[in-house]
């Protein structure tokens, strides 16, 4: 047999990003291609480093909340909570219970907003625009939801040390329904669309494929670890706020691939959705708290009152807060948030109308003063939309975080996507990286 | 049995130099000497089964007066047990120098690389210790207590 002669072997570098239309964040790939074959890749990241650390470590632990915010500006509720549950954790605080439900409910609203957009996106990124449009629809309603609660869409800034900012609107549990039955619709129609679409599972099946024991060296978490067949879940393995009371299942993978990693993702938004639904069904509504029973009145009058300088009134009462601090009355502070005066921010209606809640402003809020958590360190994990998304802090005992540390879930998997890609073809880039959902704000900090 | 880290400390009394489980954070303080060989047995060793590195990063104890300055942390996270430890190694500024963890988790590479841009700890051993979140001009680590949080540095154009 003649002996074959060797192809010359000349690979070719090819550079993606750091702007790319299907590129979700700034990011950088160099791929070196053999055909199209991808021999090697560098991942370049920080194109949006925004040193969220070194902020965290310049105002106090309140101040820190809004930055959460811009970590995962996708889901940034769960953001919030993780934040939140670690400071609390340093002071050994516990909400109350309507608090731990609320966070709940929002944190499982986010999952499903970060799983649509993922989805979505990947989906467009493969031709198939309908299903983005649906999905970016059914997205929408939940925003809408969620700036009725929250006041925003996107940066929340919702809870607070102790509790959540304000309570939830009165036909909330109606509505979430509503919303949650149309998401379904969607879902069922993406479905429809889509799983069984020759060209999209073509396109998806072995490729991006992550062994186990890969994705354990790499630390990676989330609906990508669980696509491998590993059913870890932080909400399951170390539950937090009420995720115990509630009965919902962790889907898993097989392959590892983009696939079953669209699989899983579609499955969690189910899940999500019986626990927002078995929430609102335990929702504890409770009496309001006895000392201030009779005792609350609307925040709007009590501004007004205050400016009159009517103040006598005034003592003894608390205000009932809403989102958008119109005081439309709705609810009442005590309910959602823990009663430690040395965490607990007090409704903004309080400062501007009592002597006594401006001094409590006053001592949570200026520089100097703030809320003091205990000296010590904490680690604390919430299960992210992208994985175990934790926060570890270093108190020192005064007012300013002494370093704040976020374990940033995609972060782990871009180390990883540098194996994954390797020996798949060019156009495969797209949906793994795709399937990866990188988000700028939560990878560069 | 006992506690995680007292079982730590009873395998290797020497090696550690201080433990706690503050708020439930079960935590080692280890000798960076012995530093390799513990965590390849808290990796490998079924009784531990570490198969994750969670997290790793670095604290600057500068304005708290620490000596030595750095404390590398690690967050090791096991999924058959399902428990989870902190290890820390304290490092000087002066002989700023980890050895690497990559051979035992490949994450360790990109964390290590993120802990020696903001802080300034080399990993010996590491394949490949750039830069990760700053640019490659960047001068200095921005996550050390003495770097200006209002600091600006020129920003850099393309090379030629």
């Amino acid at each position: 047999m003649p002996e074959l002669k060797k192809t010359r072997k000349e690979s070719m570098l090819l550079n993606i990003g750091p702007t790319h239309p299907a590129m979700h964040g700034i990011v950088r790939i160099i791929a070196e291609l053999d055909g199209e074959e991808v021999v090697d890749t560098d991942v370049e990241i920080g194109y949006l480093h925004r040193a969220f650390e070194k902020h965290a470590e310049q105002d106090g632990y309140l101040q820190v909340i809004p930055y959460t915010d811009r970590l995962n500006y996708v889901s940034p509720l769960i953001n919030n909570t993780g934040y939140c549950l670690a400071v609390e954790k340093l002071f050994g605080l516990e909400t109350t219970e309507r608090a731990k439900y609320i966070r709940v409910i929002m944190n499982e609203l986010s999952r499903v907003t970060d799983h649509l957009t993922c989805v979505g996106a990947s989906a467009m990124e493969l031709g198939a625009f309908t299903v983005f449009l649906y999905m970016i629809k059914a997205r929408e309603m939940i925003y809408q939801l969620i700036e009725e609660v929250t006041g925003a869409r996107l940066t929340i800034s919702y809870t607070r040390i102790g509790g959540v900012k304000a309570d939830l609107p009165p036909d909330f549990a109606s509505k979430c329904r509503e919303i949650l039955g149309e998401c379904r619709g969607v879902l069922k129609e993406v479905d429809q669309l889509v799983t069984r679409n020759r060209i999209f599972v073509d396109r998806l099946k072995d490729i991006g494929v992550i062994s186990q024991a890969d994705a354990v060296a790499y630390g990676i978490t989330g609906p990508f670890l669980r696509s491998t067949g590993i059913d870890y879940d932080v909400r399951r393995a170390a539950p937090y706020l009420v995720y115990d009371h509630f009965d919902f299942e962790i889907p898993v993978g097989e392959h590892g691939d983009n696939f079953d990693r669209y699989l899983v993702r579609m499955d969690e938004m189910e899940q999500s959705m019986r626990i927002v639904e078995q929430a609102l069904d335990k929702i504890p509504g409770g009496p309001v708290l006895l000392d201030t029973q009779g005792n609350e009145i609307s925040a709007a009058d009590m501004v007004d009152e205050a400016k009159m300088g009517r103040v006598t009134g005034l003592c003894g009462k608390s205000a009932s807060t809403d989102p958008t601090l119109e005081g439309s009355g709705r609810g009442i502070y005590e309910k959602i948030e823990s009663g430690n005066k040395e965490a607990m921010m007090p409704p903004k209606e309080m400062t501007y109308s009592s002597i006594e809640g401006l001094m409590n402003h006053f001592k949570t809020v200026m520089v100097g003063h703030g809320i003091r958590p205990p000296k010590g360190e904490v680690y604390f994990p919430v299960e992210g939309a992208n994985g175990e998304l934790g926060f570890y802090i270093v108190s020192d005992g005064t007012d300013r975080p002494y370093r704040v540390r976020v374990r940033p879930p995609c972060f782990v998997i871009m180390a990883a996507l540098s194996k994954i890609l390797k020996g798949d073809t060019l156009a495969d880039i797209v949906p793994t990286f795709g399937s990866v959902n990188m988000i700028g704000g939560e990878l560069d900090r | 049995m006992g506690n995680l880290h007292d079982r730590v400390k009873e395998r290797w009394p020497h090696a550690v130099l201080e433990l706690h489980d503050d708020r439930g954070d079960e935590t080692v303080v280890l000798m960076r000497d012995d530093f390799t060989v513990i965590m390849k047995a808290l990796k490998e060793d079924p009784e531990f089964d570490f198969q994750m590195l969670m997290d790793l990063t670095a604290v600057d104890g500068k304005d708290l007066g620490w000596k030595p300055r750095f404390e590398v942390v690690y967050h090791l996270y096991s999924l058959s047990k399902n428990h989870r430890l902190r290890v820390k190694v304290r490092v000087n500024e002066r002989d700023a120098l980890m050895p690497t963890a990559t051979t035992l988790w490949a994450i360790a590479d990109w964390f290590e690389r993120e802990v020696w841009d903001m802080f300034g700890i080399r990993f010996e051993g590491h394949p490949d210790l750039r830069r990760i979140l700053m640019y490659d001009e960047f001068v200095g680590h921005p996550l050390r207590k003495d770097y200006p949080h209002n600091k600006r540095q020129p920003l850099i154009g393309p090379k030629n």
